[in-house]
């Protein structure tokens, strides 16, 4: 296969090249700038310890959010037959193409004192916004999305026909579900929840309108560096690369993962691609 | 204690009943888009039809139509479906693709496998157990997906074409373990070949266009088919039209004289059916006996075993390569094909 007709145009490679260079670049902008005799204790001051471990914690529990949400909801448009699917599908995405600010402005309108649901929950004695409850939300409610996209993607070109097999076998639609469904489209599954956390990771447009910047409670990363900013540029520039890590970090050990488990399920049996739309945001950040 | 199926979807003109006998194996031929694999997925629970009915051993599978709106969802069904390709499950091994059935109907993980392992012999794969499907040939893994079929123990084992992906080698040998654990059991097998139908299946029906054009015992449709489909199966010419004194009149007015064994009225509908090798090709009008020298038209030439297939239209003649090259035989050219009323059969269609 490697040394197969490839078919890429030689000029394709120059305008892959200043693509590459015009993501790395910023990055190597960032590593320069780094005043490194300063960097350990700029990292591990007590609010930017308290800002990553506030960040992961979130981050973590969001992408459970996302997988527990997301994958009925990728079941359902990728399987299900039903009128408004296509218009469930585009309201679905909508978080990928808003301004996340106003994402946190809707939220803070449902889940807010004033909000569609907030007055309910506030007489049960649950006030959501700015807590780090907010935070989780936010974050869930623009890394939904990749999850969803991954995951029907990656249903969809597994196609239905195991799962018909597995049927006519005498296998419940639950047991298809578990033993089946899930197992097949498991690397799509992994690449949707790592881009969700990498996404959650960086939530800040919302997670400032609705969840504000408290410190411990609702300030993550990405609020900690935007603030310090302000008074701290070596600070910010540190936390900045740190961020940066943590993520490389994230998608380079959980991409392993799902390639591992593709190549196992290689063979007699059609590989299941890992959605293709995921692909392209990952592997600048993988290598 | 039988197999009812009958059904219509009215999108595909499709409209067939079957039935089974207890024990009994059914094939279905016929053309490519005839509704064979409809048929199968109607059985499987895979596809909803318009209208009809299907029961197993008085059990309810679907019941539509006015005023009935019964279905029972595919797992409940015990139809059994071993399609073209094998379909393990990748990520399970071989031994858990097979006991996956048993588990599915709530046996325990041991027992399952203890079941799983038992069909993995009765296919000799028992030593393919621990592998991966991705780590087997297309024969084993089509062979492992007979025995996952029958370890979930069906009421009726249906198969799709279960050796059209496999190779040479390896068709023959799948074909004579099916013909071991096919017998006595209930199952329908869609199939191409007519080998599998002669091998496999107590009776035979023809589907064309979504409708049975033939049912029968497998070796009494080849022997006298009256669909050109099964004609051209059993490697025969067909040729319908009306009994005459000597034999059949086509539609098209040619005179076919031959034998029969039924008594034949003359006026009632009847087929003319001979085998290719039986026709002689010539350039000229024959001499001889002027019956059954056609004027033709030749359409292809094809190899055929050794031999050369000369066809004209729905009828063909078999003749040697020397002969084709010493008549300079080439499509679009007239010639005449003779066959002798000896080696023609005439039955009432």
């Amino acid at each position: 296969m490697r040394h197969g007709y490839q078919g890429i145009p030689r000029w394709i490679y120059v305008l892959a090249a200043a693509g590459a260079v015009f993501v790395l670049l910023p990055l190597a902008a960032v590593v320069a700038k780094v005043n490194w005799p300063q960097f350990l204790p700029l990292v591990t001051s007590e609010s930017s310890l308290t800002a990553l471990g506030l960040s992961l914690r979130t981050a973590a529990a969001s992408t459970a959010l996302c997988i527990v949400l997301g994958v009925p909801l990728a079941l359902v448009l990728a399987r299900g037959q039903f009128r408004g699917q296509r218009l469930l599908r585009s309201f679905v995405l909508l978080p990928l193409v808003l301004p996340p600010v106003v994402g946190g402005i809707a939220l803070l309108y449902t889940f807010g004192r004033q909000g569609l649901l907030g007055r309910s929950l506030e007489l049960a004695g649950i006030q959501i916004a700015f807590s780090t409850t907010a935070v989780v939300l936010a974050q869930t409610f623009v890394a939904l999305p990749f999850l969803v996209v991954s995951l029907e993607g990656a249903l969809r070109s597994a196609g239905s026909r195991y799962e018909a097999v597995a049927a006519t076998l005498g296998a419940r639609p639950t047991t298809v579900l578990r033993r089946v469904t899930l197992p097949l489209v498991l690397p799509g599954l992994a690449s949707g929840a790592v881009l969700s956390f990498a996404r959650s990771l960086g939530e800040f447009g919302a997670t400032l309108t609705f969840a504000g910047s408290l410190q411990g409670v609702t300030r993550t990363l990405p609020l900690e560096i935007y603030l310090q900013r302000e008074t701290d540029a070596d600070a910010a520039v540190a936390l900045s690369l740190l961020l940066v890590a943590v993520a490389v970090a994230v998608v380079g050990l959980s991409y392993r993962g799902p390639g591992a488990a593709a190549a196992r399920g290689s063979g007699a049996a059609p590989r299941t691609p890992r959605a293709g739309s995921a692909e392209p945001a990952l592997e600048p950040v993988a290598r | 204690m039988s197999v009812r199926i009958n059904a219509a979807i009215a999108a595909r003109g499709f409209d067939v009943s079957v039935t089974l006998a207890p024990g009994e194996t059914l094939a279905v031929l016929g053309p490519n888009g005839a509704g064979k694999s409809t048929l199968l997925s109607v059985m499987a629970g895979l596809l909803r039809p318009d209208t009809g009915s299907g029961e197993v051993d008085g059990r309810v599978l679907f019941q539509l139509g006015a005023g009935a709106n019964t279905w029972t969802a595919p797992h409940r069904r015990g139809t059994a479906l071993l399609a073209q390709e094998p379909l393990l499950f990748p990520h399970l091994s071989v031994l858990d693709n097979v006991a996956f059935g048993p588990r599915s109907a709530g046996v325990g993980k041991v027992a399952s496998r203890e079941t799983a392992r038992r069909w993995l012999a009765e296919v000799d794969a028992a030593e393919l157990a621990s592998r991966r499907p991705g780590e087997l040939s297309g024969g084993q893994a089509q062979r492992v997906a007979v025995a996952r079929a029958l370890a979930a123990d069906p009421d009726v084992l249906l198969l799709d074409e279960p050796m059209a992906a496999l190779d040479i080698h390896a068709a023959p040998l799948l074909r004579r373990l099916l013909k071991r654990v096919l017998a006595g059991r209930r199952a329908v097998i869609v199939t191409h070949d007519i080998l599998d139908a002669y091998m496999l299946a107590d009776r035979v029906i023809v589907l064309e266009e979504g409708r049975i054009t033939e049912e029968g015992p497998v070796r009494e449709v080849l022997r006298r088919p009256r669909s050109r489909f099964a004609a051209g199966l059993a490697g025969l010419n067909l040729v319908a039209g009306t009994v005459t004194a000597a034999g059949v009149r086509s539609a098209e007015g040619l005179e076919f004289a031959g034998q029969h064994d039924d008594p034949l009225v003359p006026g009632q509908a009847g087929v003319a059916a001979f085998p290719p090798s039986a026709v002689s090709v010539f350039l000229s009008e024959a001499h001889g006996s002027p019956r059954n020298s056609f004027r033709v038209r030749l359409t292809d030439l094809e190899p055929h075993g050794d031999q050369i297939r000369v066809r004209a239209g729905d009828l063909s003649a078999d003749i040697t390569p020397a002969a084709s090259a010493d008549l300079g035989l080439a499509p679009g050219l007239e010639a005449y094909f003779v066959v002798k009323a000896a080696a023609v059969s005439i039955y009432p269609a």
